[in-house]
């Protein structure tokens, strides 16, 4: 049965056909380019993470695919049509198989329900439907008793909810998220992430998730694309973008909080011998010698140990010692810098500084194996 | 002091007196000023929409002209419009001048400026983002217009309430305008001007009396009608984030 402004679902849609693509899409506001994007494709069913610091376009970029807004140049393509540029009702009806929710609820004035309705109401879906649409969802989001309040009496998690129910409700080809959890606090946050995860999988749920929290990033996403300054730097697997960062702004963003130049000494079977301020470094490799080069260890890779343990380099393992020049508390883990002599920075238990005994001035062992450095050619 | 009381006790009678001219002066000031407030607000508030929601040519004078006539004194108003209806005006053939027609088209002129002006205010005081949300849902540009004025209400009713409070203190145009005949376009205001200039302080303070709870009436209303189903606007903003982000 089909409900008249609702088109039935695109069957068609798959890997091998993206659901939404742009190519060559470019944004300017008088002039300042803020949008830059070569090409992009969601494909049917997966969940694609937008990544980047505020500022780096992933708002406007959400707002030109879900045409609010048009592009200064480019396609915008929708399950195989050019799109970008339409006007009155043919927009509407590419923009209503979309659904984009916002930073902040934005709940309309009105009760619980008549919130959900109402996309499922502009597009004249009976009331009857409308109940018993918005009673399902309702269900689905956890707010089965809430229908009847006035949004005004809502706690921050439960809007967001309302505010996720409202948009789900549509059925939308493809959602769209705008840093919906970054109001929130972390224990709702983590709690909606998780639900929203199961949500989007159960519902094979085809979605484009902004946000700037490379956590909530790896958490929710089948594919990553990470955003600076209006341009794609990067884009493929969580484990990718998290392990094999392939810019000095994606390592920096993704947690490698230590970043080094470096010079390439030697490399054989995979494995290159890297100076980095007259220190060797291994590092899993296999870039070709005298290069110059970027090296990225994330400090949670990197252990501290007593000076007696420390040994001649064993293969694939990097131990250096050296003195403790910061311990940065943060509830249960410390952030600890150590001069090798380049200040390293590792991320250990507070359990574990307590038994090593770590304080300023100390000397410690530093220990991180060749896999977890990450080496990143010149020039990008 | 007595003589104020003996004021008030003239003016009981004569309001549960139900004189029969009195009253007639008290229908035709209702008539008039609800006439005037309610064609002003459909004027008014589409108005003000567009100049909130819509780039058009000539944007910006508009909105100084409107923000001007907000502030014009009515009488200058009053003067204008004479001059236009007078026989040898330029719509001296439509005979408007001293006639009901005349009252009304004069308080229009006044009130529509004030329900656009505020309804323009109390559109840009909304976060946009209500627009672009409802438009993300599937609304057509026009149906998240709604929204943002369902947002807006409060502000929307100020806007009525202040075009009503300017056509209903209103005295020099409607004089002007009108003429004050007695039996035909006398207003509660003029009424009252004339019969303090006769000496007659009870008749004046009777039509005075009126008129507060006219204009208390009329308020209490639409005050109702801003507050809605008992929703309290400062709880909302906190939570749904409405100027959190702004």
């Amino acid at each position: 049965m089909r409900q008249r402004g609702l088109p039935a679902r695109t069957s068609m849609v798959s890997e091998a056909n993206p659901i939404l693509e742009a190519t060559g899409l470019t944004k300017s506001y008088g002039g300042r380019p803020v949008l830059d994007v070569d090409r992009f494709a969601v494909r049917g069913g997966e969940v694609l993470v937008v990544l980047g610091p505020s500022g780096a376009g992933k708002s406007v970029f959400l707002r030109i695919l879900n045409l609010l807004e048009p592009p200064t140049a480019g396609t915008v393509t929708f399950a195989g049509r050019e799109v970008q540029g339409l006007q009155g009702k043919e927009r509407v009806d590419v923009s209503r198989r979309m659904a984009l929710i916002f930073q902040d609820p934005l709940l309309f004035r009105g009760s619980v329900e008549e919130n959900i309705g109402y996309g499922l109401g502009v597009r004249g879906v009976s009331s009857e439907q409308r109940d018993m649409r918005v009673r399902a969802i309702l269900d689905v989001v956890g707010l089965g008793d809430l229908a009847a309040k006035p949004v005004s009496t809502l706690s921050g998690g439960e809007a967001q909810r309302v505010a996720l129910a409202r948009a789900l409700v549509i059925e939308p080809e493809v959602l769209l998220m705008d840093e919906p959890f970054a109001s929130l606090d972390v224990p709702t946050r983590r709690a909606l992430q998780e639900e929203v995860g199961e949500i989007l999988r159960g519902r094979r749920t085809t979605a484009v998730f902004v946000t700037h929290d490379q956590e909530e990033a790896a958490r929710l996403g089948d594919r990553i694309l990470v955003l600076d300054r209006g341009r794609i730097v990067q884009e493929g697997s969580p484990r990718e973008i998290f392990y094999e960062p392939e810019t000095e702004f994606v390592a920096g963003f993704v947690g490698f909080d230590n970043i080094y130049d470096g010079e390439v000494l030697s490399s054989e079977g995979g494995l290159a011998l890297i100076a980095v301020e007259g220190v060797e470094i291994e590092a899993v490799s296999d870039i070709e010698p005298g290069a110059g080069v970027k090296v990225g260890i994330r400090p949670e890779d990197i252990t501290l140990i007593p000076t007696s343990e420390v040994e001649a380099p064993a293969s694939s393992r990097n131990s250096l010692t050296g003195k403790v020049t910061e311990v940065e508390l943060r509830g249960p883990v410390a952030r600890v810098t150590v001069a090798c002599p380049f200040p390293l920075v590792s991320l250990i238990t507070r359990r574990s500084l307590e038994e090593l005994g770590i304080d300023v001035g100390a000397e410690v062992g530093v220990r991180f194996k060749a896999t977890a450095v990450v080496v990143i050619g010149e020039g990008r | 002091m007595i003589f104020i009381l003996r004021a008030f006790k003239q003016a009981f009678f004569l309001i549960f007196g139900f004189n029969r001219e009195f009253y007639g002066v008290i229908f035709l000031t209702l008539l008039v000023n609800a006439t005037a407030t309610f064609i002003g607000a459909t004027i008014g508030i589409p108005a003000g929409v567009a100049l909130s929601e819509y780039e058009f040519r000539g944007r910006r004078p508009v909105l100084v002209l409107v923000h001007a006539m907000m502030g014009l004194p009515p009488v200058v108003l009053g003067v204008f419009f004479v001059l236009l209806f007078s026989r040898s005006g330029p719509f001296g053939f439509l005979d408007l001048l001293y006639t009901v027609p005349a009252l009304i088209i004069v308080q229009v002129v006044l009130a529509a400026p004030i329900v656009a002006g505020f309804t323009y205010a109390s559109l840009e005081d909304i976060d946009p983002r209500f627009g672009l949300q409802a438009r993300s849902l599937g609304a057509t540009h026009l149906q998240s217009v709604y929204v943002k004025l369902r947002e807006a209400r409060a502000g929307l009713v100020a806007a009525i309430i202040a075009g009503f409070g300017g056509v209903v203190s209103e005295v020099g145009a409607v004089m002007l305008v009108g003429g004050n005949l007695k039996g035909s376009t006398q207003m509660l205001t003029t009424y009252t001007v004339q019969e303090m200039r006769k000496g007659n302080a009870d008749l004046a303070l009777a039509a005075g009396i009126i008129l507060i709870i006219i204009a208390i009436v009329v308020n209490v209303f639409l005050t109702r009608l801003q507050a809605g189903k008992g929703q309290r606007e400062v709880e909302t903003k906190g939570v749904t984030g409405a100027y959190i982000h702004g």
